[in-house]
């Protein structure tokens, strides 16, 4: 751009959060600006670090979950299924096969809800205030049916080592049954409002389109590598958990735009639903959690008059009739289970990506080390070269668009 | 879930003596409840979400659980244009001074509701990371314990705001 | 390639390669990293190029004291593999991979923030999620998990990691 003689040009540098409405989180970032330009842009990380790595080295193998759960906190299922899961390896024992099912229908009921918190936030943050409220209400459904099942409506704590804490109560598989009706018609409606809505797709369109090497070389997994045309899901492509059972599509874009991927995120949200009514339809009855009472929860969790507690057999059982019962719960509970030395890397796909639990043990009652390769930390990599050379106002739609969970990128 | 009326909340006249109040069509007060009545209808939240309690935040203003209720679904953005900051989530080294920041930003009169165990106290992150309870760097008005609490339990504390709002009656 | 191929493949150029629980693990030294990466990612059959994950361990009173891995993973092949790196406790530098890898750049500042360990060539290596005049490496064994040190009704209660449990 010429200038008149006597004008200076220079860039300026502005400061775009911590606190900030529309950067998903307290994602700050120091972006210099060329008039509307961005020039460069430098992400800062760090202002929700909770420390949770170093506090799992000072509690037991099965306390981990809880504070594993609270890592990514849009979706804590997937947290405890990949911490679960690499400790079960590291103990070389699998969970009951009605637990794998239960474990992949709550996963996949998460996904929704996450992927529903992000169409609203985004929306929130594009201007489309309205769907922050429909994604809100039926985010409010998949909550009833959490904490129906679980207990909590978030941090639930359910997955655990072993297989899960408590069987699905009478009356869950109706309630999941019923939203199974209900949200292919929500997911239509959000379509409608959003699909081809021209502002939606101005501000979407073209906007973030970034290749496919640049988007490996950086690390980036996730919805945001299939909008870009490389079908990359963990679930296909490495199964845990009993996935390559089931029957369900990855959907994939080539456009690589942040429309792309939120045409992919809602595809998501559609085959989730279909892996969802795939384990109602193949629950069997039987055991949630292994049988080896060394290694265990001891608790056997029932639903009673009073609310949740230990089942009357099992405090009969340990109270009156066995005393090595009650000393063995006593000594799991207290002292926790010994986890055999070694290590192990357990990679879930979780709604942002690849998330990856490297699980470190000596052979004693804690963790060694327990590191979680988080998705939205490594996406986060590429926002500079997203964003450098757009407008200002892209900005929040291509942050938007990577989906990052700030406690999942700083834990 | 009833609301406990508490004692000086409502105007501090009988029944029977507000009853004729209102048919004259004149209603007393002092400047100071007017002006607190005024303030506990229309509390305007800034947003100060951080974690997980955060989304139970969004979603108390959500649909399900309405905050307009009560004059309180416009979470302003800019610190300068709101009278109550939510502290929901854990609040790390980092963010510490950035909350004060904010906290100062804000003019008077405010209030600080600390959501949250983490907020509250440090919660389960009884480590480096995390600021110790909120209460060491901004006055805490109400503390809500929960993790995350529910949308209804960030409302109860929100109503026992208003109550000290009203009760607290002031000028300035 | 299954596990036990992938290892019996790679025992052949790395002399130290371990398989167990379904996972290969190779160790290298810290002057053989470049090679073995690349020649990790240039063999046709193993075309390991994605780079998931760069972490560390630390083991006190052993030596090497750090053990950095990094996560390798094969789209095409369908197969991971670990390169592990042990580094000394008085000298803990290692080559940055940023150059070859750039998904590297923040994983090694967290490890250097957390860990102290020098990433050489790295092209900006600075504290990503502790404040910026943080004193000390956090997740180091020595470093104390620090806690509130609390009263209550006249007896003190040390911070977790200190009450001999």
């Amino acid at each position: 751009m010429s200038q008149p003689a006597g004008v200076r040009e220079e860039t300026m540098i502005i400061n775009m959060g911590p606190q900030h409405p529309s950067t998903h989180g307290v994602l700050r970032m120091v972006l210099e600006l060329d008039g509307e330009y961005v020039v460069s842009c430098r992400p800062v990380l760090g202002y929700l670090h909770t420390g949770i790595e170093k506090n799992t080295e000072y509690r037991n193998w099965q306390q981990g979950v809880t504070f594993v759960t609270r890592a990514d906190y849009l979706s804590p299922f997937f947290n405890e299924l990949g911490y679960c899961l690499a400790v079960e390896r590291l103990l070389g024992i699998e969970a009951p096969p009605r637990a794998g099912v239960i474990r992949v229908m709550v996963n996949e009921l998460n996904r929704i809800a996450s992927h529903l918190v992000w169409l609203a936030t985004t929306g929130l943050e594009l201007g489309a205030i309205s769907i922050m409220l429909y994604g809100f209400r039926e985010r409010e459904s998949i909550l009833r049916i959490f904490e129906m099942v679980t207990g909590l409506r978030m941090n639930h704590a359910y997955i655990r080592v072993g297989g899960l804490s408590m069987d699905l109560p009478e009356g869950a598989e109706d309630l999941i049954r019923e939203f199974l009706k209900v949200m292919p018609g929500r997911i239509h409606e959000y379509e409608g409002l959003l699909t081809g809505n021209p502002i939606w797709r101005q501000r979407t369109v073209g906007v973030g389109i970034t290749s496919t090497e640049d988007l490996l070389a950086l690390g980036v997994t996730g919805p945001v590598l299939r909008a870009s045309g490389l079908p990359r899901d963990l679930r296909k492509d490495e199964p845990y958990c009993g996935y390559e059972n089931f029957d369900f599509d990855v959907p994939t874009r080539n456009e690589s735009d942040c429309f792309a991927r939120y045409q992919v995120r809602v595809e998501e949200m559609r085959q989730s639903l279909r892996i969802v009514e795939q384990c109602l339809d193949r629950l069997e009855p039987g055991p949630v959690m292994i049988e080896d009472p060394k290694l265990r929860w001891p608790a056997r969790l029932s639903v009673g008059p009073d609310g949740i507690g230990n089942s009357p057999e099992y405090v009969k059982h340990i109270m009156e009739e066995s005393m090595e019962a009650l000393i063995n719960h006593f000594k799991v509970v207290t002292s926790g289970i010994r986890v055999p030395a070694g290590e192990v890397y357990q990679a879930v796909e979780s709604p942002r990506g690849e998330l990856g639990y490297y699980v470190v043990s000596n052979g004693g009652t804690r963790p060694y080390r327990v590191h979680i390769r988080a998705p939205s930390f490594v996406n986060l990599q590429s926002v500079p070269k997203m964003i450098e050379g757009r407008l200002v106002a892209d900005v929040v739609a291509i942050v938007a668009s990577l989906d990052p969970v700030m406690g999942d990128a700083d834990r | 879930m009833p609301v406990e009326r508490l004692p000086g909340v409502q105007t501090g006249r009988s029944a029977a003596e507000a009853e004729e109040e209102a048919r004259r069509g004149l209603l007393l007060t002092t400047v100071g409840k007017a002006l607190a009545w005024a303030r506990k209808n229309s509390m305007w939240p800034a947003t100060f979400g951080l974690a997980c309690c955060a989304i139970e935040m969004m979603a108390s203003g959500a649909a399900d659980h309405d905050l307009s209720r009560w004059g309180m679904e416009i979470f302003r953005a800019s610190p300068r244009q709101a009278d109550l900051m939510i502290v929901a989530g854990r609040v790390s080294q980092k963010m510490g001074p950035v909350l004060r920041t904010i906290y100062d930003q804000m003019p008077e009169p405010k209030w600080v509701i600390s959501m949250g165990v983490c907020a509250s106290s440090g919660g389960m992150f009884n480590n480096y990371g995390l600021i110790q309870g909120v209460d060491t760097i901004v006055p805490v008005d109400i503390y809500v314990p929960g993790c995350p609490p529910r949308p209804e339990m960030l409302m109860y504390g929100i109503l026992r705001l208003h109550a000290k709002v009203q009760r607290e009656a002031r000028i300035k | 390639m299954k596990p036990s191929e992938l290892a019996v493949r790679l025992r052949a150029r790395f002399p130290e390669t371990l398989e167990a629980r379904g996972e290969v693990m190779v160790v290298v030294s810290r002057t053989e990293l470049h090679p073995a990466l690349s020649y990790l990612r240039d063999e046709s059959d193993l075309d390991l190029g994605f780079l998931a994950d760069v972490t560390a361990t630390d083991w006190p009173g052993l030596e090497p004291r750090f053990w950095i891995a990094y996560e390798l993973v094969s789209f095409a092949q369908g197969h991971r593999v670990r390169l592990k790196v042990g580094l000394p406790g008085d000298d803990p530098r290692v080559p940055s991979v940023v150059a070859a890898f750039p998904s590297a750049n923040w994983l090694e500042r967290e490890v250097f923030d957390f860990f102290g360990i020098i990433f050489e060539g790295h092209p900006d290596l600075r504290r990503i999620e502790m404040p910026e005049d943080w004193v000390g490496h956090p997740l180091r064994k020595d470093e104390p998990l620090a806690g509130v040190n609390t009263q209550y009704k006249g007896a003190f209660i040390p911070p977790p990691d200190q009450r001999g449990v």
